[in-house]
């Protein structure tokens, strides 16, 4: 059979497109994907409305779609992250309905389950043949992983592939195989390569974050953790690869050979695995061209679906299995609730990701963020926006110290023990107020802009417009 | 002080600010640029009020596009432009 379609709009017409349906992405070209464009693109020309958008992603080069939120083509949106002009546009109020965010895990699980079912999946894929078999470790467009994209091509109606690196059939190391996909679409480009990985991952030189980091590894060190089978994983945030850094050189030094490493993998990572320190990478999502190159080349580097990222169940998940995370945060508060979705003016930037997820799995979920960024203190007395439950997070490390949750009196000894500097919330949230001054507090609208759901499906916080 | 000529002190970097002062006929223009406006307005704008009061300027245009910056920060910035329009200090 041909699968073989002329065009993005042709794949939709095919794939019985209606107002009001379900369309999903995912998100592994990050800042370079053109594929969500073309295809909001095509529902324009078609005049189809009412579009719910679920993307594991939204980043700034998506912000072409607000277009389609004011002709209400995409009337709601369902993501896990929503940054740039997206997110902004949406704390203004102008998407019809309120967005719904979700967890790296959570998303999956919902798909799975069918609570959030898909009619149609779309599928950038870096490298495919005519028949659909496709992956993201070739191509021009290379991204490596193509983790997020899995749960949607195994559950949604219809699947539609889109590719700009069509190879003859079969293509042997697929990641997604044909018995999932309905059509294929050949494009010229389906991203900008400089956008989708970043050539080099850079390790931060700011003095501040190099203290936070040291502080980090040496909080794992001596957290009793760091012995054989460790288990591992950190963001590609300065400060949480600095961390990363000095951990391989404890590792090293004292000869500790770790289980695996989970991510959002990084070169870092990859000369981690490397050089000894683990086992195994599990991969979600490929941020670098190292990263990319081992995913293809490399055995012991694995190619992970969301759903065995994260989904929460009774089945488990690699996430259940992390000894230790490094995490970031915009704001932390004195429950040591975190928040990662909206910015210091209350203005949606981002998302939980598998923030919320890994802190829930590990063992130990470290947030590391300076005290202060540009005045503003990190620590507050309610963060904006929940993004990770306080119950989940176990130390927040600062250049100026370290805050143990108080239900984790053995690591609160440990650190002490190890002459680390630990103190409470409340002295780091004044030594911040005593250099800033206290700020005012921001304005809050009274519209309800955006739900965002804990990973067992119950209601976390709500996000405010800013208008 | 007399404010001679225009003159700035300070960056545009994440926690820094740029304050430039200029002549003013006979009174103190504030014009204030922040991130941090709505959490920190009122005390960039008293820090850099007492700061001329306290350098004995009365007439001046004062614009400070503020990233951040803590309040020490801010009034040596503002001391270090009032200075540098007294003409002996120079420009940058």
């Amino acid at each position: 059979m041909n699968k073989l379609i002329a065009s993005i709009k042709e794949a939709l017409r095919l794939a019985g497109i209606r107002d009001g349906m379900t369309l999903s992405f995912h998100h592994h070209l990050r800042n370079g994907d053109h594929v969500i464009n073309m295809t909001v693109a095509a529902l324009r020309e078609m005049g189809i409305k009412d579009i719910n958008l679920s993307a594991s992603s939204l980043f700034q080069v998506h912000a072409p779609i607000i277009d389609a939120f004011e002709d209400e083509t995409i009337t709601s949106v369902e993501s896990d992250y929503i940054g740039g002009d997206v997110g902004r546009a949406i704390s203004m109020g102008r998407l019809k309905k309120k967005a719904v965010f979700r967890s790296h895990g959570h998303r999956p699980a919902d798909i799975e389950n069918g609570k959030m079912h898909i009619d149609i999946a779309i599928i950038a894929a870096p490298s495919s043949d005519a028949s659909g078999n496709c992956t993201g470790k070739y191509g021009k467009s290379a991204c490596g992983s193509l983790g997020y994209a899995m749960p949607d091509a195994r559950c949604a109606d219809r699947v539609i592939v889109v590719t700009d690196h069509l190879v003859s059939y079969p293509l042997p190391d697929f990641s997604i195989p044909e018995t999932q996909v309905d059509y294929v679409v050949q494009v010229d480009s389906i991203g900008d390569p400089a956008g989708i990985v970043s050539s080099t991952t850079k390790i931060t030189r700011d003095p501040v974050g190099l203290r936070i980091a040291a502080y980090a590894a040496q909080s794992i060190l001596h957290s009793g953790l760091l012995k054989d089978g460790f288990s591992f994983q950190t963001g590609a945030g300065g400060a949480s690869l600095a961390a990363a850094m000095y951990l391989k050189d404890i590792m090293l030094k004292q000869n500790i050979h770790g289980s695996f490493c989970m991510g959002g993998i990084t070169g870092y990572l990859v000369d981690m695995l490397n050089a000894g320190c683990f086992e195994q990478l599990m991969d979600v999502q490929c941020f670098d061209l190292k990263a990319v190159e081992s995913i293809r080349t490399n055995p012991r580097h694995r190619e992970v679906s969301a759903t065995h990222y994260a989904a929460p169940g009774p089945r488990g998940c690699i996430a259940d299995h992390l000894d230790a995370v490094i995490l970031g945060a915009t704001e932390v508060d004195l429950n040591f609730n975190v928040n990662v979705h909206t910015d210091s003016q209350g203005v949606i930037m981002g998302g939980s990701g598998g923030h919320s997820d890994v802190a829930a799995g590990a063992k130990l979920a470290i947030i590391v963020a300076p005290l202060t960024r540009a005045r503003l203190p990190l620590i507050v007395n309610r963060v904006n926006c929940i993004s990770t439950p306080g119950s989940t997070v176990d130390l927040l490390v600062t250049q100026y110290g370290l805050a143990v949750n108080p239900s984790k009196t053995e690591l609160k000894e440990r650190l002490k023990a190890a002459r680390l500097p630990v103190c409470s919330l409340e002295e780091l949230k004044a030594k911040a107020e005593e250099m800033s001054g206290i700020p005012a507090p921001i304005f809050k609208g009274e519209k309800v802009v955006a739900d965002v759901l804990y990973r067992d499906g119950g209601l976390m916080d709500q996000i405010h417009g800013v208008f | 002080m007399h404010i001679e000529k225009t003159a700035a002190a300070g960056t545009l970097e994440s926690s820094d600010c740029l304050v430039t002062v200029e002549p003013s006929a006979s009174e103190i223009k504030l014009e204030i640029e922040s991130v941090v406006l709505s959490q920190y307005g009122e005390e960039i704008r008293g820090t850099v009020l007492e700061t001329l009061k306290s350098l004995h300027v009365q007439a001046a245009s004062v614009h400070v596009q503020d990233k951040g910056a803590l309040n020490c920060v801010i009034a040596a910035r503002v001391e270090a432009a009032v200075l540098r329009a007294q003409g002996e200090g120079g420009q940058e």
